[in-house]
């Protein structure tokens, strides 16, 4: 028996101590690598990530200080023209459009998002048993659906011409929805991609946080009705508070995913968007393989990331204050 | 009505219409699938598909490289989701198993690369794939998915590892087995269903995907099933019962891998996050 094989078992296990040098023995070739078995494991896993993440991560930065076209792509080599493409796209009133409009069409995807699936989530735990498993195959049914499935779903509902939602609100005695065109005006355009893509997030959101109510004590609940509070005011002061880590890891995933939201757009609006459709997501895209002006878009797109983790790293300080020093 | 049986009727009138919202759509897709164009194209909608086609059907799968794309969907499904399946399991192992110099790094490292988001890093990709050669190749779309499967997996997997107790392996050491053989013949037997979890995420994490493959491939005969799908809609947009089986086709596999391993995703959100 060795000595290493029967020490007393520890999750961190302390590299073994020098020993002198002994006459070699079976096994001591093994132990002397020991230490550099979890940098072998990793090894290849981090090989593959630093050429297909961290370079691209590099090469996106770079790309952005660069005058990069069609002429450079045949070249294979930009030149370097320092902030040029970040001053033509900061000085664009264009740009300012897209940013307004990025940050609005995440804030309301995520607001609805979140409102409605603890609304669902709360409804769930009303629900006697049976209607609460049929509530839960539906949701997710509808998580289960892949985004595209679900766009070309959506597409055909509102399809003007024999959509079933123009005929429901016609019957409903909505006036001009006959042969009523969704994507005409960018008001009510936006309204169905913020439908799509709620309807695609909302269960995920719903059937989680259900989860995490069977975690907060019903004691407490019951406490402060007994006390006199009503349904708010359990749910502003017991249950929100309870739940409020699971509520900031959604409401960051939520961010992150609705922020960057490309193909719902992209595809409802048979791959050409007008300019009224752009989000710095299909801005970025468009000018990089539109008009073929990569160094523009990488800035669109640096400009993007930075936006990004301006608005997730609130969330993340939130989440770190929550779990506590 | 009693104040109590008036919350009960709201609840289920709530409910109610949460399952049209959510099934609904699903029903009116599949519905339409089966429906002959003059039933599709009535001003006035038919709800039942009776009298029931497969005509559909059968124009969907006659579509031009809808075979092709599904054989490319298999293939980069596959090739994307063992390779990482492999390289991530040997860091899950490292990170999980092991103690050393730059693991807290790591651990930050994984969860800061799932934040970066592709839609950014599709421009360099798409340059440097580029350059190698390797745009409308399925070798290029293989390892551009990487990207965002391996950090995952690695993630996913490590958390599966951590949750089976390191004695079990101990005691297999202390009878003589080596710390290869008891990875080998302890954990890994035990860490078998993580690894189909994981498979599974992955796998429907690349079907999901359509910015990449549009990006990255452009002949018809190399694309993938989404954009063969996409650009269905965009083309015959129309023909909707077309559309709509073909939606229907693209949805099976996902759904059938999905209801696998649903119950996990929420488990391994919530398990401990409300305790702390």
């Amino acid at each position: 028996m060795r000595a290493v094989e029967t020490r007393p078992s520890s999750r961190r296990r302390a590299a073994p101590a020098p020993r002198p040098p002994a006459p070699p023995r079976p096994g001591a070739r093994a132990r002397r690598w020991r230490p550099l078995a979890p940098y072998a494991l990793l090894l290849p896993s981090l090989l593959v990530l630093a050429a297909i993440l961290g370079f691209p991560m590099y090469r996106l930065v770079s790309l952005s200080f660069q005058q990069y076209g069609l002429r450079e792509l045949f070249a294979g080599k930009g030149t370097f023209i320092g902030l040029d493409n970040y001053r033509e796209v900061v000085t664009d009133p264009f740009f300012w459009t897209v940013v307004v409009r990025t940050v609005l069409f995440a804030a309301v995807c995520v607001g609805l998002t979140m409102v409605l699936g603890t609304l669902v989530a709360l409804l769930l735990r009303n629900l006697a048993r049976p209607m609460r498993v049929a509530v839960t195959a539906g949701l997710v049914a509808a998580w289960a659906m892949p985004t595209l499935t679900a766009i070309s779903i959506w597409q055909w509902m509102f399809d003007f011409e024999f959509g079933v939602v123009n005929w429901l609100l016609t019957k409903l005695g909505a006036d001009g929805f006959q042969q009523h065109n969704w994507f005409d005006q960018p008001l009510q355009g936006f309204s169905v991609i913020v439908l799509v893509v709620v309807w695609g997030a909302l269960p995920f959101v719903a059937i989680t946080l259900h989860a995490g109510l069977t975690q907060v004590p019903a004691e407490l609940e019951e406490a402060a009705r007994v006390d006199g509070a009503g349904a708010w005011q359990v749910f502003r002061h017991i249950t929100f508070p309870v739940m409020k880590p699971i509520f900031l890891i959604l409401a960051t995933l939520s961010t992150i995913w609705d922020f960057k939201v490309f193909t719902q757009i992209w595809v409802l609006l048979n791959q050409r968007p007008s300019r009224d459709y752009f989000l710095l997501g299909i801005w970025s895209y468009s000018e990089s393989f539109g008009v073929t002006r990569y160094g523009k878009g990488a800035a669109i797109a640096v400009i993007m990331v930075i936006l990004l983790l301006v608005v997730t790293s609130f969330y993340v300080r939130q989440m770190l204050r929550a779990v506590g020093p | 009505m009693t104040r109590r049986q008036l919350a009960r009727a709201g609840y289920n009138a709530a409910a109610a219409l949460v399952l049209l919202v959510t099934l609904f759509p699903i029903y009116w897709m599949v519905a339409t699938g089966f429906k002959r164009g003059v039933d599709i194209l009535s001003f006035e909608p038919r709800w039942l598909p009776v009298p029931g086609t497969l005509e559909n059907y059968r124009s969907a799968i006659a579509k031009p490289y809808f075979l092709q794309d599904v054989r490319n969907s298999i293939l980069v499904v596959l090739a994307t989701v063992l390779i990482s399946l492999i390289l991530a399991f040997l860091a899950a192992l490292a990170a999980a198993r092991f103690n050393f110099r730059g693991r807290a790094a790591l651990i930050v490292m994984l969860i800061v690369v799932q934040m970066v988001p592709l839609e950014a890093l599709i421009i360099p990709i798409y340059l440097m794939l580029d350059g190698a050669g390797q745009t409308d190749r399925l070798a290029g779309i293989i390892v551009t998915y990487l990207t965002f499967v391996l950090p995952f997996a690695i993630w996913t997997l490590r958390g599966f590892i951590v949750n089976i107790p390191e004695e079990l392996e101990e005691a297999a050491m202390v009878d003589g087995c080596t710390r290869a053989g008891a990875f080998w013949r302890i954990l890994f037997p035990l860490v078998a269903p993580g690894l189909v979890a994981t498979s599974v995420f992955s796998f429907i994490l690349v079907w999901n995907d359509y910015l990449i493959a549009y990006v990255l491939l452009r002949s018809p005969e190399k694309q993938t099933l989404g954009i063969w799908l996409a650009s269905f809609t965009t083309n015959h947009g129309t023909e909707w019962g077309g559309v709509m089986a073909a939606s229907t086709l693209f949805a099976i596999p996902a759904v059938v891998f999905f209801l696998l391993v649903q119950r996990r995703v929420v488990s391994g959100l919530t398990a401990g996050a409300v305790k702390g």
